[in-house]
């Protein structure tokens, strides 16, 4: 198989000596969709914000190709350009445009021409149905364009890998299906993602690969019918019955 | 009222006015340049330069502007620093008036929330662009009420500057008072000349406001 775009190894992150991540390996392949699920406080987050060197780590390795991703390197703010994160909170720059917020990047870190950028930002909102926005400043946008306006913006710096931190946890209900499918759509376009979620149907969907994090270590990585219909360990399928339970809880008569 | 002598020294109200506010505006400008530096320099936590700036803004804030302009205009000859009654002025408005300014920009600062700054990071931007393109602009439109008040109230201060014999208005009203003890003509003055000059600050900074503040509270 061709070199990963994404290897991480035996990464070890602790908070005040109490271990967040404990030995995650991982390799992410060009093309791949990876849903990392697992309960809150698993270490999901800070998984993907140890990518971005967002986040120290104590010991391990993380290598973007064969480049070392690590907090303090001259060379770091060019490591991230090549990975797009999208947050929960979708921190678009509430003193730009929608169109200002996407130019920003490209145009101050990549040295692009304006030009071209706007262009191509145009065509992307343009697929994510937010053409008639890009001059609208982020308050006049609803949590679901803002979120889709935060997805063109990472896009427009042409990443090679696309980090999603619970990207639809802070929208309503009506909200999160417009933000799915637009990640859907990228993942027919073969583009190499790491996505964290609580939205199990979607992982189903989307995931080539599901890993399971738990206490801050990987208890399993499989594939989405293996983990959905035969769950190996003890730990998945408690896991997957915290959804059902939530489901059959609804319907018991008091 | 006597209004021929409010004509008569109309005048030497008008060269005391422009005293004022030149100096106002120098003081000030440099005010927001020190501010400026100290915010940011607390803001990085950048080590010993921080603690100064934190010494330098309780020993500005907390002594009264009368007893720093002494300290420069009496104090700094002594050292072997001559320097004229207006410079004294500027750097006197540019002492007190920078920790005000730096306690408005970190209110600014803090409030843009570090989740911004991690993304303009994530993006590939720089420390320093994050600051210039990210930052900065978001700090600047949520401090400006604040260094609007700060302006007001450096430009009034300007009054205690007759204690070192420079002729703004203060002291001409004081001077005039003590000839001719015209006191109602020459303090209805003063009050028309402060108002004059700061009215349209005033006015001036809700504007600017509005526009900086427009993108992300709207109008």
């Amino acid at each position: 198989m061709a070199e990963p775009v994404l290897t991480i190894e035996h990464l070890t992150k602790k908070y005040d000596g109490q271990h967040v991540l404990s030995d995650v390996s991982l390799q992410v392949h060009k093309g791949e969709v990876i849903v990392i699920v697992g309960p809150s406080g698993s270490g999901k987050s800070t998984l993907l914000r140890c990518i971005n060197a967002l986040e120290e780590i104590q010991s391990g390795e993380i290598r973007l190709g064969d480049r070392q991703i690590s907090a303090g390197a001259k060379d770091l703010p060019e490591i991230r350009q090549k990975i797009g994160m999208v947050f929960q909170s979708y921190e678009l720059f509430p003193h730009l445009t929608v169109m200002n917020n996407i130019l920003l990047a490209p145009t101050k870190a990549q040295h692009r021409a304006k030009e071209e950028v706007k262009t191509e930002a145009m065509t992307l909102l343009t697929r994510v149905g937010l053409a008639d926005k890009a001059d609208s400043y982020p308050r006049q946008l609803s949590g679901g364009q803002k979120q889709r306006a935060a997805i063109v913006r990472a896009l427009c710096m042409h990443p090679e890998i696309l980090l999603f931190d619970e990207v639809t946890a802070a929208l309503d209900p009506e909200m999160v299906r417009e933000v799915l499918e637009v990640i859907l759509q990228l993942a027919d376009q073969k583009k190499t993602m790491l996505i964290v979620t609580h939205e199990m149907q979607f992982a189903r969907a989307v995931a080539d690969r599901i890993i399971l994090l738990d206490e801050g270590k990987i208890q399993d990585d499989t594939t989405p019918e293996e983990f959905f219909e035969h769950p190996k360990t003890d730990l998945a399928r408690r896991f997957l019955q915290s959804f059902e339970y939530a489901r059959t809880n609804r319907t018991i008569p008091q | 009222m006597d209004w021929e002598y409010v004509e008569k020294i109309l005048p030497l109200y008008g060269k005391a006015a422009v005293l004022t506010v030149r100096i106002g505006v120098l003081g000030i400008f440099f005010a927001i340049l020190v501010g400026l530096l100290c915010s940011v320099v607390r803001q990085m936590k950048i080590p010993v330069l921080k603690q100064l700036a934190s010494v330098y803004i309780e020993l500005s804030r907390n002594t009264p502007l009368l007893v720093q302009l002494f300290f420069i205009y009496y104090g700094l000859p002594k050292i072997g620093i001559r320097t004229d009654p207006e410079t004294c002025g500027v750097a006197g408005l540019a002492f007190l008036g920078g920790s005000y300014m730096a306690e408005a920009f970190r209110s600014g600062l803090e409030a843009v929330g570090r989740i911004q700054h991690e993304s303009a990071l994530s993006l590939g931007l720089t420390g320093l662009q994050t600051f210039r393109y990210v930052i900065l602009p978001q700090a600047f439109a949520i401090s400006f009420p604040g260094i609007t008040a700060n302006v007001i109230f450096l430009l009034k201060e300007t009054s205690v500057f007759s204690a070192i014999s420079l002729m703004d208005l203060m002291f001409t009203a004081k001077d005039q008072i003590g000839l001719y003890y015209k006191t109602t003509e020459c303090l209805a003055l003063l009050v028309v000349f402060y108002l004059v000059i700061l009215l349209p600050v005033s006015l001036l900074g809700s504007l600017i406001e509005r526009r900086l503040r427009h993108a992300e509270f709207g109008t």
